[in-house]
């Protein structure tokens, strides 16, 4: 695997190759299931935010783009929101994505995760007209380098999550979509949805270590 | 401080997926704030989010859609500089109260007890409880569900105690009277999606002037 920063010193050429390589190889996978190439995936993702965030690379952007926006529009439709509504708020998630770019914090979370959170917010603004009350940030120093190897953790927790929720039965998967599209109230949420209880407690405990290490 | 009752996972997952009532949310939010544990939790159901989003479906975007967007890219913004709140509320109860514990508009509710409603949209409510020490509050049931953290002081009832950063859940199972311990009053932040329900007669009659 490439560290963020050997690809970020590599001209945007061979980025944006790799970046459209992998949507090929997606694409041309049966079912999509290629778990070699979503860890590459993930890793692309990464450092084209970070040109976003460090150099406003709009070219980075425009791939970003190109990957994200169709997924944000089809969860805002999943969501109840028209395709109208939708295309217009997955413009406003991207511009979000570039305008809070400065917060993106590779070491936290992984840019589809981060992205989620975005349209999330969004949503929440959009459908339900309520506000969304945040925790308080934690104050991590004067530090703002991610850890490379927590950036590659957060990778490799996000394959195993990714790998384990493509492999539940169809039934599971579609309730735990159902959950994150808005379309379960919080007293219809169980666990039985069929989450892998197993991979969200490992990485769950691996969040609180790496935390702990980030506030020590 | 050390905290023994958190969230449960549903109610971290509902929070992560958007799907709780803005009431709860900030009692959620506001717990996260203090407790690791539930923080590393969050960002946990937050990244299956972004599971779902990136391995779900793919509909494609008006022709003109990126050009729109590049169009409208402004000056990012500098981040905000990341501090603990200072004072005794965590920071998102004091986005609600538009200030500290000085800035909060408390009404009597009787027996000592004063509460401030927080503005909240979606049904559910969410208040501040001010409870002096070793005092009760009444005897009551639940017809929906009711979520009290406590962020100074503790209270007691039949199923443990709670100190700071705790969270009680209480359902329609649970008819509980919580005392607040000798010591510092008890401060509290409660949600209810219904109203409670009053055993006694003067807190029922009560109940629509203070909207408990």
């Amino acid at each position: 695997m490439l560290t963020n920063t050997a690809l970020a010193e590599k001209t945007q050429g061979p980025i944006y190759r790799l970046a459209r390589t992998v949507a090929a190889n997606r694409l041309a996978s049966p079912g999509g299931k290629v778990f070699v190439t979503v860890e590459h995936a993930e890793t692309d993702w990464v450092s084209l935010m970070l040109r976003v965030r460090d150099a406003q690379d709009k070219a980075a952007f425009a791939v970003l783009f190109r990957h994200f926006a169709p997924r944000i529009k089809a969860f805002l439709m999943k969501s109840g929101a028209s395709a109208t509504l939708a295309e217009e708020c997955a413009q406003d998630v991207m511009a979000t994505l570039w305008q809070k770019a400065e917060q993106f914090d590779p070491a936290r979370a992984s840019v589809a995760t981060w992205v989620f959170t975005i349209a999330r917010n969004r949503r929440i603004d959009a459908i339900r007209r309520a506000r969304r009350p945040e925790p308080e940030a934690l104050d991590w120093g004067p530090d703002t380098e991610p850890d490379q190897a927590e950036v590659y953790e957060v990778a490799q927790e996000n394959l195993r999550l990714g790998a384990a929720l493509a492999t539940l039965p169809d039934k599971q998967r579609a309730l735990i979509e159902r959950a994150y599209y808005g379309d379960l109230s919080h007293s219809e949420i169980a666990l039985e949805t069929g989450l892998p209880l197993g991979t969200i407690k490992s990485r769950i405990r691996l969040a609180l270590e790496r935390l702990r290490h980030q506030m020590s | 401080m050390t905290i023994r009752h958190h969230l449960t996972d549903q109610l971290m997952m509902a929070y992560a997926a958007g799907a709780l009532p803005e009431a709860f949310s900030l009692v959620v939010a506001t717990h996260v704030s203090l407790c690791s544990e539930c923080r590393a939790a969050l960002a946990t159901f937050e990244a299956v989010g972004g599971a779902v989003l990136d391995t779900g479906e793919a509909v494609p975007v008006g022709e003109d859609s990126l050009a729109a967007t590049l169009a409208r890219l402004g000056e990012p913004e500098s981040a905000p500089v990341r501090r603990r709140a200072r004072g005794m509320l965590p920071a998102p109860v004091q986005d609600y109260v538009g200030g500290d514990i000085d800035h909060v508009k408390w009404r009597s509710v009787g027996m000592g007890v004063r509460q401030a409603i927080l503005p909240t949209a979606d049904g559910a409510t969410v208040r501040l409880l001010h409870i002096p020490a070793g005092q009760s509050m009444p005897d009551h049931g639940h017809r929906g569900l009711e979520l009290t953290l406590v962020l100074q002081g503790a209270f007691r009832d039949s199923t443990d105690r709670f100190g700071p950063g705790d969270v009680e859940i209480a359902t329609e199972s649970l008819d509980h009277t919580p005392v607040a311990e000798a010591g510092a009053d008890c401060i509290c932040l409660a949600a209810t999606d219904a109203r409670l329900r009053f055993h006694s007669l003067i807190p029922r009659l009560a109940q629509p002037f203070f909207r408990i």
